[in-house]
């Protein structure tokens, strides 16, 4: 299978002070691939290399070293743009431009017809939201979430193969979240590949398949969502509900359990404990003080322990 | 290529009207007619020549002010608002931006010398100087072609410096090159290999401006020849080939921050 993006040892070094003998590296030897259809997330504090990352495909800056490919051609060709979508983070536009202007000249760019262009600036800016009345106003005029909402309009307007987003819920309000979210969504749906960054965590975790982390411009994890949440400590963590039972009746599971966690509930008690092996000795224990095992279900971190965890390096 | 080279040109002339570049033309009009309506008693009878030098001066200065100072942001100001990051991310070359904002730049001179010099044009007939009205305007054609190879100039010190350093050092380029050949002929006189060397390379590296003065000459009435244009339009065409040339290459190893 070809992949969309297939990275290789990429690595970017800026250049500071007066005589640019200094050198910072941004991205240490980055390898990475992204398969069709899926919705990457692209992770990472604040200078963790995530937009240098994405600079360097869209062509915008070279890499020091390594390689890219995007659908199937090296990012030095600028013909695949053709069939990538693209929206900077904070996306800034001519701000000169009305909003249905801006469309029509990226349409052109494009070379798509007359007819053409006008049939996908009314279909995309009513897709991300923005109300007609806008349509017609010049972009100085816009707020930080309307322009987000132009910027994602503008990224699909070649009906683009693979859509990069640089923080595509930036500046959003909650609805506007949702509703690009669902947008996004949508474009897996109809076949597209998309490749977002965030900081909001929880739309990583509601819209991602794969997720890559980065940390000081390197991979610290990589892999599909659900497999990286489960992985945690290489065991999996149970949690037991009881009833009919209180927490201290229950006090010698964490003297015999290393590392078990009791905590008292307003209808019994709750009990955490890694390792398959153990279960069976707490629902023996929760049986030996009287009590009802309501449910046992497996615990998986939360995409924000995940992610504290990778790139605070602890 | 060329279709996307259009549409950034197009662009870039909806910029500099909507940026409100072309209210200059409506200084120069108070300007010109000041000029017709009360010099007439002042200048004894030489009104006419009066007009035509006025007019040109202020055209070829109003012309250079905006080539150095709209084509000195024509690429940083793109770089610095982060426009390109979404121009770029489209089947767009480094080489097609480049000539298609210096055109869009040039579509915008053009539309300002051609408004300034009916201007002018009609400033002469209302003073009855109507033969003058109609000869001014090979003059005027050299204006512009020398406002193009600023223009050059600009874009070119727009691709690696700072907007204020490119203001500066095309207008050293624009003055440099009205006497680049002056300073020449004096080091040939003065007889100094050193002086004859560095005057020589002034020659031949900046543009050589005074093919496009014309301005006293048009205030006497004369024409210069169609053979005369075609070879200031040649070397205007060559030059701003080569400008080109080098911005974008400059511009293609470009890393934008």
């Amino acid at each position: 299978m070809e992949h969309v993006i297939e990275i290789e040892g990429l690595t970017k070094d800026y250049e500071k002070g007066f005589l640019k003998k200094k050198k910072i590296r941004a991205l240490e030897g980055l390898d990475l691939k992204v398969e069709p259809g899926q919705i990457f997330g692209f992770l990472g504090g604040n200078g963790a290399g995530k937009t240098t990352t994405i600079k360097i495909l869209m062509g915008l800056i070279f890499p020091t070293g390594g390689s890219a490919k995007i659908l199937g051609a090296d990012i030095s060709d600028v013909k695949i743009h053709s069939r990538i979508g693209y929206c900077p983070e904070n996306p800034y536009f001519y701000d000169y431009l009305k909003a249905n202007e801006l469309m029509d000249y990226f349409g052109r760019l494009f070379g798509l017809e007359t007819a053409k262009r006008k049939a996908v600036t009314e279909e995309l800016l009513t897709k991300v939201g923005l109300e007609e009345k806008d349509w017609n106003r010049q972009l100085r005029k816009f707020s930080k979430g309307m322009l987000q909402r132009v910027g994602i309009a503008q990224s699909l307007v070649n009906d683009p193969e693979l859509v990069v987003l640089d923080e595509p819920m930036s500046g959003l309000d909650p609805v506007g979240r949702r509703e690009i979210r669902e947008l996004i969504a949508g474009l897996r749906q109809s076949g597209k590949t998309v490749f977002m960054s965030s900081h909001i965590l929880s739309d990583i975790e509601a819209l991602c398949d794969n997720v890559a982390i980065l940390r000081g411009g390197k991979l610290v994890a990589t892999g599909r969502l659900d497999e990286l949440l489960a992985s945690e400590g290489g065991e999996r963590t149970f949690e037991v509900n009881a009833n009919g039972v209180k927490a201290i009746d229950l006090i010698g599971i964490p003297g015999s359990i290393r590392g078990a966690v009791v905590t008292e509930k307003p209808s019994g008690a709750s009990i955490q404990v890694a390792g398959d092996e153990h279960l069976s000795t707490v629902l023996a224990e929760i049986k030996k003080a009287g009590g009802n095992v309501v449910s046992v279900q497996p615990v998986r971190q939360s995409l924000e322990e995940l992610f504290v965890k990778e790139t605070s390096g602890s | 290529m060329l279709r996307n080279i259009f549409a950034i040109a197009r662009n870039t002339f909806r910029e500099a009207v909507r940026d409100r570049v072309l209210y200059n033309l409506v200084v120069f009009v108070l300007l010109i007619t000041g000029c017709a309506v009360f010099l007439g008693d002042l200048t004894a009878g030489n009104e006419d020549r009066t007009v035509t030098n006025i007019g040109l001066s202020a055209m070829l200065l109003f012309g250079v002010f905006i080539a150095i100072f709209v084509g000195v942001s024509l690429v940083s100001k793109e770089i610095e608002k982060r426009t390109l990051y979404t121009i770029f991310s489209k089947p767009i070359g480094r080489g097609e931006f480049i000539v298609g904002k210096y055109l869009g730049l040039c579509v915008t001179l053009l539309v300002n010398v051609a408004v300034m010099g009916i201007g002018v044009s009609l400033a002469l007939v209302y003073i009855g100087a109507s033969s003058l009205a109609a000869s001014v305007w090979g003059a005027i054609l050299l204006i512009y072609l020398e406002l193009t190879i600023v223009t050059g100039v600009a874009i070119l010190f727009s691709s690696f410096s700072t907007p204020a350093l490119s203001a500066l050092l095309t207008f050293l380029v624009w003055v440099i090159g009205h006497f680049s050949a002056s300073l020449r002929d004096l080091a040939e006189g003065l007889g100094s290999d050193a002086a004859r060397w560095l005057f020589g390379f002034i020659y031949y590296v900046f543009p050589n401006l005074s093919h496009y003065e014309f301005v006293t000459l048009a205030a006497r009435g004369e024409v210069p020849p169609v053979s005369y244009i075609g070879g200031a339009a040649l070397y205007a065409i060559v030059f701003n080939a080569i400008l080109l040339a080098i911005t974008i290459v400059i511009f293609r190893r470009r890393n934008l921050k």
